[in-house]
């Protein structure tokens, strides 16, 4: 990481408009063979240089190219980002309108309908509890999500107010910002969750997500921090502190723009380990209860009949998974159009 | 290194009480009486109770009991279960097993794991590196229990190459499971050297050595690898505590006497003293790793220790 000084981060670097223009190249360039990497970088700043007629169009783009615009043009493209979001899209419309999709009503259930293999009635078969197993998936979306998204904004939130908090005024605040963190830091989440967890009696979606919160800050405040302090020890913090603006400022106008990109990269990661957290959890019979729909709760009372009946293991673990991966995807294609340093 | 390794020293201190105090804290402050739960449905003489309450120190208040506790567990008491079995009695019991299954996994994880990944790194853009990349993400995706009952139904059932479940056959049970465990850190570890190792491969003094006319191996094998080893050795830290949360986890399905599965049934029987006994012991491993890891990474990268 130490070795970036000779290549700027893409727009994170506004002390001239070269990078910007740069930048903007590199958008256009990359979509055709995203894996041309550093051999050419170069050659492209060089030319930069030695065209200094662009002067009077630069002042244009510097309005259309910033980062986020930048990075928006090379998602556009991204075959990874695209099936990504369309995923986590359908995912999200599931989760909204479970009814719209489901074939059956998810709690309507009838004995005599136990456990049937999948149909063209039942297309993912029946429960136990003669449950269509279809819906009933379909329902767990909901959970998984909401879980997961209502989590990460907390997080984030925390993790972002406490590590500019902690990397931009550093002296006593950050160390005792640092230690708190080194000690949540050194408490797995499963092992908190459950030791928390078990003695909840009831647990809903509220509860399951503020015991991910209170157990989940830790590494995301820790990234803040440290993006804080690298972007801090620019100059343009400097020229705005010298020209009077207020800390407030200097970190949400300033600091924070440059700041997050790794933030998000991470957060959009972050949700599908904590809806893969709640699942494990609500397996592990700690997380949410019954009559709940979640994949987790789904999984573990397949369990005892993954001989006989091993498709009410596959489809909710198949949902399950494709979710937590659309995620991590999502946090990839994030990553290679904000640092394309890392590709 | 002296004084670093004395910095550090010193920050686990403060850690190492607070973690502690954290985990008894949660326990403490959430609802549930241990000692009717304890009676079930027909209550106890008021004087069992009494006593009860003060074998166990449940009417001292609360940073009493805490204090009462970590002294104790300074001696290697770390209670006793209310069946008045000692919790590092059973500790010493279970521990084994997932000692055996860490170790395993983490054997299987770092071996695997970092080939992959430095094969695919000096490959880049090549076959081996994409199914790499591929590969890895999609067992990522997938969570240690469902790949637990994929492992069970493919390994265990449909092609009888390991005991399903259960400790009966030993070391040879342990295999399944630990492959499980060590899946999703095989997947990270070897995203994480490739990544590393491709980055350092574009260094100036990578170009350097091979201007000298070094071996590809030789600039491979001593001088990128161990820059790239850096971010891979901090991951092994933080993974521990991964193993951990997952022992638990992988140990429920596949029925092993460990230490994961013993957190588990305490919790389940609100055992308090044996969540906070194991929990307490896990979390101090953890740190003591932690805490090895640092002063390996200052070996390893000579920058460190100036900071």
């Amino acid at each position: 990481m130490s070795d970036s000084q000779d290549t700027p981060p893409d727009g994170t670097d506004p002390s001239g408009d070269e990078p910007t223009l740069y930048a903007d190249t590199v958008g256009e360039r990359l979509p055709v063979d995203p894996v041309v990497t550093a051999g050419d970088e170069g050659n492209q700043r060089e030319r930069f240089r030695e065209s200094p007629g662009l002067d009077v169009e630069v002042e244009d783009l510097t309005r259309t190219a910033s980062l986020w615009g930048d990075a928006w043009r090379q998602l556009r493209r991204r075959p990874v980002f695209i099936i990504s979001a369309i995923m986590i899209a359908i995912l999200v419309l599931i989760s909204l309108f479970p009814g719209f999709f489901a074939t059956h009503d998810p709690r309507e259930c009838n004995l005599i309908n136990s456990l049937i293999p999948p149909s063209s009635e039942h297309w993912f078969g029946t429960d136990l509890q003669g449950c269509d197993y279809y819906s009933r998936t379909l329902y767990g979306t909901r959970v998984s999500i909401s879980i997961g998204i209502i989590v990460v904004f907390f997080v984030t939130i925390i993790a972002t107010i406490g590590g500019s908090i902690s990397g931009y005024f550093g002296g006593a605040i950050d160390a005792v910002i640092g230690r708190i963190t080194d000690i949540w830091f050194v408490i797995p989440t499963i092992l908190g969750g459950i030791v928390i967890l078990s003695l909840v009696r009831s647990r809903g979606i509220i509860t399951v997500s503020l015991v991910l919160i209170v157990l989940g800050w830790a590494t995301l405040l820790r990234l803040v921090r440290s993006s804080v302090l690298a972007v801090k020890a620019n100059d343009y913090v400097d020229a705005a502190r010298a020209m009077g603006a207020s800390n407030t400022r200097i970190i949400i106008r300033h600091i924070l723009p440059n700041a997050i990109a790794p933030v998000i990269i991470v957060a959009a990661i972050y949700v599908g380990v904590v809806i893969a957290a709640e699942a494990a959890l609500s397996f592990l019979g700690v997380g949410l209860q019954l009559p709940a729909i979640s994949w987790g709760l789904m999984i573990s009372t397949a369990q005892q009949r993954i001989i006989t009946a091993p498709y009410l293991l596959v489809f909710p673990g198949a949902f399950l998974s494709v979710t937590v991966f659309s995620f991590i995807l999502m946090g990839d294609a994030l990553r290679d159009a904000l640092d394309p340093k890392l590709r | 290194m002296g004084r670093y390794l004395i910095r550090r020293l010193l920050q686990f201190i403060p850690v190492f009480f607070g973690a502690t105090f954290l985990i008894f804290a949660l326990v403490f402050i959430m609802p549930g009486d241990p000692i009717r739960a304890l009676s079930g449905d027909k209550p106890l003489a008021p004087e069992v109770v009494q006593a009860l309450q003060e074998r166990y120190h449940l009417d001292e208040p609360f940073y009493k009991q805490y204090a009462i506790y970590i002294g104790n567990v300074f001696q290697g008491d770390f209670g006793k279960d209310f069946r008045g079995r000692p919790v590092s009695e059973l500790m010493a019991d279970r521990l084994p097993v997932t000692i055996k299954l860490a170790i395993l996994a983490f054997g299987f994880e770092v071996v695997i794991g970092l080939t992959a990944g430095v094969i695919a790194g000096v490959r880049k853009d090549k076959f081996f590196d994409s199914l790499v990349l591929v590969s890895t993400l999609v067992v990522l995706a997938i969570p240690v229990f469902v790949l637990g009952f994929i492992a069970q139904i493919i390994f265990g059932v449909k092609l009888g190459w390991f005991p399903i479940s259960g400790y009966r056959e030993g070391f040879r049970s342990l295999l399944l499971p630990a492959m499980v465990l060590g899946s999703l850190s095989l997947a990270y570890i070897a995203r994480l050297s490739r990544t590393s190792l491709v980055e350092n491969l574009r260094a100036d003094y990578v170009r350097t050595a091979k201007a000298k006319g070094l071996s590809t191996r030789r600039v491979i094998g001593i001088h990128t690898l161990r820059n790239s080893l850096i971010p891979v050795v901090t991951f092994l830290a933080v993974d521990l505590g991964a193993l951990m949360g997952g022992a638990i986890i992988t140990e429920t399905i596949f029925n092993l006497p460990g230490l994961g599965r013993a957190v588990f049934e305490a919790t389940k029987a609100q055992e308090g003293a044996v969540v906070v006994g194991i929990a307490t012991f896990l979390v101090i491993v953890y740190m003591i790793a932690n805490l090895l890891v640092d002063v390996l990474y200052g070996v390893l990268d000579p920058r460190i220790r100036y900071e």
